[in-house]
């Protein structure tokens, strides 16, 4: 099958049909809008349905009720928008809906800019809204794995009956890069005897997000966190990039991670033993790749790369904990880290120089 | 070698697309493509540019804040961009639409009339791919093949008639300099 040119925005668009998505509730806002153009275009022409509501709020409601009704589900915004959809989603996760939600975010706090950032990392990965809850949080790093992602992240969200959040930058969303369509897979719809659809004579569905007695909410609540504990063990994802005998390890994840890529790169071909742990899921947070990479004995320090002012960092500390130095290099506010800045950084680490 | 473009104009110059067509080329030659548009406010009926990236390694970052080479269109974009050009580089100057001269001394400057080329081939429109044509000779990028295949996948369906007239102005572009350099010798 040809390479396509595709934006990371239609990416997400184009690999939610192929997961067998047909319903889209979104609003506007850039940098994600591309998504919504596209799908106005591609979801009527395999029969779904795409809408956009009148706000976040309608937005994330309408989600709740299509994957309530047993729809394969999916809405999209930026970090305002994702902000005003936390109700609905903490919502979703009580009652244990599947559905797929895209956050690519901008520059924040407030309304912010739309350049590339990384700074919802906090929000994403502590659940977001009220309550005790997680969602699982996926974050490519190029056109094509977004395709592939956006199957990954339907399957994760229909095992485990859980929202799945997928979070980008406008760098990421905005870019083309070349895609390998392949032939459309077949994608299989589970049973929904969950679902509100009509109870064929069987028992009531009930779907819930009321625990008024403090028992029950107790129990529900324990009945999600063995959830949560299973998804930490079975679902940590991530990549090594040269990490084998690498001193310094990089931690980056979707675009400071492509430059980190560079700065191992450039690193290596000056004999600078430098490797690269770029999380897939930021929660779970892929702590094996870790305790793995410290079991090889060789590794002196770990810098984390973000474009944020350090949230990241929190996990790689908690995973680290303690055997060995975890420092820190971010640009900010819709600013990228540059090459040969992150190389100073590691320059500094490793040979004590001074830039 | 070139790996770096960047390529600016206003909003309506066809710059956008001539981007996806050095990033389809890139592709047809198997390389690893990136395009990344100016987005947001400022594209909206005012400048509007794009990085494209082709290279023989994987892209690390695809925002080219410092090209190898720069096309302009416009004006604003030359005064926008001139300075971010790599020393030694390249700029294309679109001199029909700019009156001025390139200020650097250390860059290659190379002037082609687009728009005026272009009323001649009879299709105003087409000015941007005879920059771009030029821009191809000139640094190599990809092959003037791969662009001309490339016209089916970026022009849109109810635009496939127009794809003549574009190569036309993609060769013309091509042999601008290639004319000058002969005649100067002649």
């Amino acid at each position: 099958m040809a390479k396509v040119l595709m934006k990371g925005n239609e990416a997400f668009g184009e690999g939610a049909i192929r997961a067998g998505c047909r319903f889209y509730f979104g609003y506007p806002i850039t940098p994600q809008s591309e998504l919504a153009h596209f799908l106005a275009k591609r979801m009527p022409e395999v029969g779904g349905t795409f809408l956009q509501a009148e706000s976040e709020l309608a937005s994330i409601n309408m989600v709740f009720g299509a994957a309530g009704a047993g729809a394969r589900v999916m809405t999209s915004s930026s970090g305002p928008g994702i902000s005003l959809m936390q109700e609905g989603i903490s919502f979703i996760a009580c009652a244990e809906l599947p559905c797929v939600i895209v956050n690519i975010m901008r520059g924040g706090p407030g309304l912010g800019n739309i350049a590339p950032v990384q700074s919802d990392y906090f929000q994403a990965t502590r659940g977001g809204g009220h309550g005790d809850y997680r969602l699982i949080v996926l974050a490519p790093s190029s056109v094509q794995e977004i395709i592939d992602l956006v199957w990954e992240a339907f399957v994760l969200a229909e095992k485990y009956l859980n929202p799945i959040l997928m979070l980008g930058d406008g760098l990421l969303g905005q870019m083309m890069e070349p895609v390998e369509l392949d032939e459309e897979k077949e994608f299989f719809i589970p049973l929904r005897p969950w679902a509100a659809s009509g109870r064929m004579g069987g028992p009531k569905r009930i779907i819930n997000t009321l625990y008024i007695v403090p028992e029950e909410a107790e129990k529900h609540n324990f009945k999600l966190n063995q959830k949560y504990k299973e998804i930490e063990v079975k679902e940590q994802r991530w990549e090594n990039y040269q990490t084998k005998d690498a001193q310094l390890v990089l931690v980056a994840f979707g675009t400071a991670a492509r430059v980190c890529k560079g700065v191992v790169d450039y690193c290596r071909e000056q004999g600078l033993p430098v490797g690269l742990i770029r999380p897939i899921t930021l929660w779970p947070f892929p702590d094996k790749a870790f305790d793995y990479i410290l079991s090889l004995g060789t590794v002196r320090y770990f810098l984390s790369v973000e474009m944020s002012t350090g949230q990241m960092i929190e996990d790689i500390r908690l995973a680290v904990d303690g055997r060995r130095p975890v420092h820190f290099y971010g640009r900010f506010g819709g600013m990228l880290p540059v090459l040969t800045d992150v190389v100073k950084e590691v320059k500094k680490l490793l040979l004590k120089e001074e830039p | 070698m070139f790996e770096q473009v960047l390529l600016a104009g206003f909003g309506g110059q066809g710059i956008l697309s001539a981007g996806q067509l050095l990033a389809y080329a890139g592709i047809l030659e198997g390389k690893y493509v990136t395009w990344v548009p100016s987005y947001g406010a400022e594209m909206r009926g005012g400048t509007a540019n794009c990085g494209v990236t082709i290279s023989n390694r994987s892209i690390s970052s695809p925002i080219v804040s410092d090209p190898e080479a720069l096309m302009v269109m416009n004006r604003p974009s030359l005064e926008k961009f001139e300075q971010n050009v790599v020393t030694n580089g390249l700029i294309v100057v679109n001199s029909s639409l700019i009156n001025c001269k390139v200020e650097r001394k250390d860059v290659q400057v190379m002037y082609i009339p687009a728009n005026k080329l272009a009323e001649e081939l009879g299709n105003n429109k087409v000015a941007v791919n005879i920059a771009l044509g030029a821009l191809i000779f000139l640094t190599q990028i990809v092959s003037l093949e791969a662009v001309m295949e490339s016209l089916g996948k970026v022009l849109p369906p109810h635009h496939q008639k127009l794809i003549a007239i574009n190569q036309r102005a993609l060769k013309t572009g091509a042999q601008y300099f290639d004319h000058l350099a002969k005649e100067k010798a002649g």
